[in-house]
């Protein structure tokens, strides 16, 4: 891996450059202190200092809405499998947003593999930037170690005094580099700041909740039937906002959109909610997680535990979103802090 | 926006052809169906199929027809939500969608040699046609067989000329119940459990396994549990919604399993560790 700067002064244009060859993804205000990922094609568009934006940009890499199959029923049950794709550099990201990406590609990497999301993918590339300090209370990257960089991005951008700090993880992120002429060689000031950010991040970037992160699935594993479940069932909404604004929530439901011709139209899949009602239920109108508490402590389970046994990897990644979403307010280490008392 | 075909994914279909359509209730039909140049589904007994209907959309279908019977395969539908109701409506040489057969099935291996206990609720019968079929077409590598069927009345019952030919047969013991029947009805009144006490059978020979609506099971397997049946002799296939089929989209999940990859079929042992599974 190389390391490389990039003046202060010469983002903008590499920004440049950057939408000159490709779409250009980065994080825009919306005001109000709300953020998304958009389209962009020079650093003032951009947000260098964001919180976590609504959604994360899994929407890039399983879109809310993408088409399987391509049917035609005018001579029986034809179909034609396609993959929608584009070419995008997605900038500005997050370590826990890479760790959400890195959950998204084992669940889609696993037998049987889909491989809708692995083109997809490649055509996407991912430039990282690391947060110096924590967006807001509601984060807890620090207890699932996501506030370091650990990896799943083509470039890594850390700022110092005057330039960033770029790590090169890839070829296809050196690429960019020699392409683009505006980097410097890297020096030994910048060395030095760098630890010495890293110094200070581990000061300020403590576990959040009083838990080693290998004790967390237990934890969940012991609580199973705790009264917290009945508690946050009841305040619960089930709105389903939680698992849209997840970086790792990845359910979806698989439907026909026809067209007015009814003859064509499009197999589809969109993202859907392990929060809603009737998500669990069968044909014979059984829904096996009824109650609230049940879907909500299956949600958590889903984050903390299942995946855990499963992929080896807490689905996690402390981007804080769904606390911050909750029309309810229910706060994801508020819960971890309930149950781990409850067990106490 | 791009798009970009691709010739291999989880969600193709195959094209299959319905050849044969039996009405078999009011609520009820079988289809058979012909995949592509003749082709086997090559499946096992309890797996299942993704049938789809373009602009109607998929559900998930047990196989009801045993491999051993190689040709064609059997469906049984109960019109019972939107693409089973449009699967009504289809006639023979009409085309579906297939994808699969998906999920583990009943256990073959592990009961040959054993006897065998087997018992449906209602539709459960359909997905265990398929592994009594098996049986019968092998019936010399297996034990004892005992079939118990139970139904809501003598209308809701289903394969009625099989069920008499499976009584007929004298190397299996067949039994059946309806919860409840009009006067002339010469078969048992009572609930499925009502039957397991009578059946005689060597516990630690005996393999079970139950196929019926999620209610069902826990009755059924405290009976057999009483009658001394190990826990890893039993087998139950779960009811959940397989909607992808593939392990991702979440909905047929209990806890940490997926019921379309890692079930639906599985033993009591196992059943047991997955809270609120049954």
């Amino acid at each position: 891996m190389n390391q490389t700067l990039l003046p202060k002064t010469r983002l903008d244009d590499f920004i440049r450059f950057l939408s000159a060859r490709q779409k250009v993804i980065a994080p825009v205000s919306l005001g109000n202190n709300q953020y998304k990922f958009d389209e962009v094609s020079s650093l003032d568009e951009i947000s260098l200092h964001y919180i976590p934006t609504i959604l994360p940009p899994k929407k890039y890499y399983m879109p809310q809405h993408e088409t399987l199959l391509k049917y035609d029923v005018s001579k029986g049950q034809e179909m034609e499998a396609v993959v929608e794709v584009e070419e995008l550099v997605l900038f500005g990201v997050h370590t826990c947003d890479l760790a959400g990406i890195q959950c998204l590609n084992m669940v889609f990497s696993d037998r049987p593999k889909d491989l809708h999301y692995l083109i997809r993918k490649n055509y996407l590339t991912l430039i990282g930037l690391e947060c110096n300090d924590y967006c807001d209370s509601y984060a807890n990257c620090a207890m699932l170690r996501n506030h370091l960089p650990k990896g799943g991005h083509d470039l890594f951008f850390t700022e110092l005094a005057d330039c960033y700090y770029v790590h090169v993880n890839t070829h296809r992120g050196d690429e960019l580099v020699e392409k683009s002429g505006l980097f410097d060689e890297m020096n030994t000031q910048a060395e030095g700041e760098l630890a010495e950010l890293r110094t200070r991040k581990k000061e300020r970037f403590k576990s959040e909740v009083a838990i080693r992160y290998q004790d967390i699935p237990r934890l969940f594993d012991e609580t199973f039937e705790s009264p917290v479940w009945e508690d946050v069932g009841n305040r619960c909404l089930a709105c389903g906002n939680c698992t849209n604004v997840c970086p790792t929530c990845y359910c979806f439901d698989v439907m026909d959109e026809p067209d007015l011709d009814l003859t064509k139209g499009r197999r589809i899949r969109v993202w859907d909610s392990c929060q809603h009602e009737v998500f669990a239920k069968v044909a014979g109108g059984e829904s096996f997680r009824e109650e609230r508490k049940d879907r909500k402590r299956h949600r958590f389970n889903r984050k903390f535990k299942y995946p855990v046994d499963r992929y080896r990897r807490i689905f996690c990644t402390g981007c804080g979103r769904c606390s911050r979403t909750c029309m309810a307010k229910i706060d994801l280490k508020e819960t971890i802090n309930a149950l781990m008392e409850e067990r106490e | 926006m791009e798009t970009v075909t691709i010739n291999h994914t989880g969600y193709h279909i195959k094209r299959g052809k319905i050849r044969g359509i039996t009405p078999l209730t009011a609520m009820e039909k079988m289809f058979e169906i012909e995949l592509p140049g003749g082709d086997a589904l090559d499946h096992d007994p309890g797996q299942f199929v993704e049938v789809s209907l373009f602009g109607v959309g998929e559900a998930p279908i047990s196989i009801c027809s045993s491999p051993t019977r190689r040709d064609n395969f059997e469906l049984t539908v109960r019109a019972a939500g939107r693409l089973t109701e449009a699967l009504h409506q289809l006639q023979v040489g009409d085309e579906v969608g297939i994808r699969g057969p998906f999920g583990v099935g009943f256990p073959i291996v592990p009961l040959e040699g054993n006897d065998i206990l087997l018992i449906a609720g209602g539709l459960g019968i359909a997905p265990l046609r398929s592994l009594i079929n098996f049986v019968i077409d092998n019936r010399r590598d297996f034990g004892k067989v005992d079939i118990l069927l139970g139904c809501r009345d003598p209308q809701s019952m289903l394969f009625c000329e099989e069920l008499a030919y499976w009584e007929e047969r004298i190397d299996i013991n067949f039994c059946c119940s309806v919860d409840r029947a009009a006067p002339d009805w010469a078969g048992n009144i009572g609930v499925i459990t009502s039957l397991i006490p009578g059946v005689t059978l060597d516990p630690l020979k005996t393999f079970s396994v139950v196929c019926g609506p999620p209610v069902m099971y826990r009755f059924v397997v405290d009976e057999l549990l009483q009658k001394g049946i190990p826990e890893k002799q039993i087998y139950l296939s779960l009811e959940r919604h397989m909607k992808c089929g593939l392990g991702k989209c979440g909905h047929c999940q209990i806890h940490d399993v997926y019921c379309c990859q890692d079930g639906p079929v599985f033993s009591y042992d196992v059943v047991k560790q997955i809270k609120g599974a049954i």
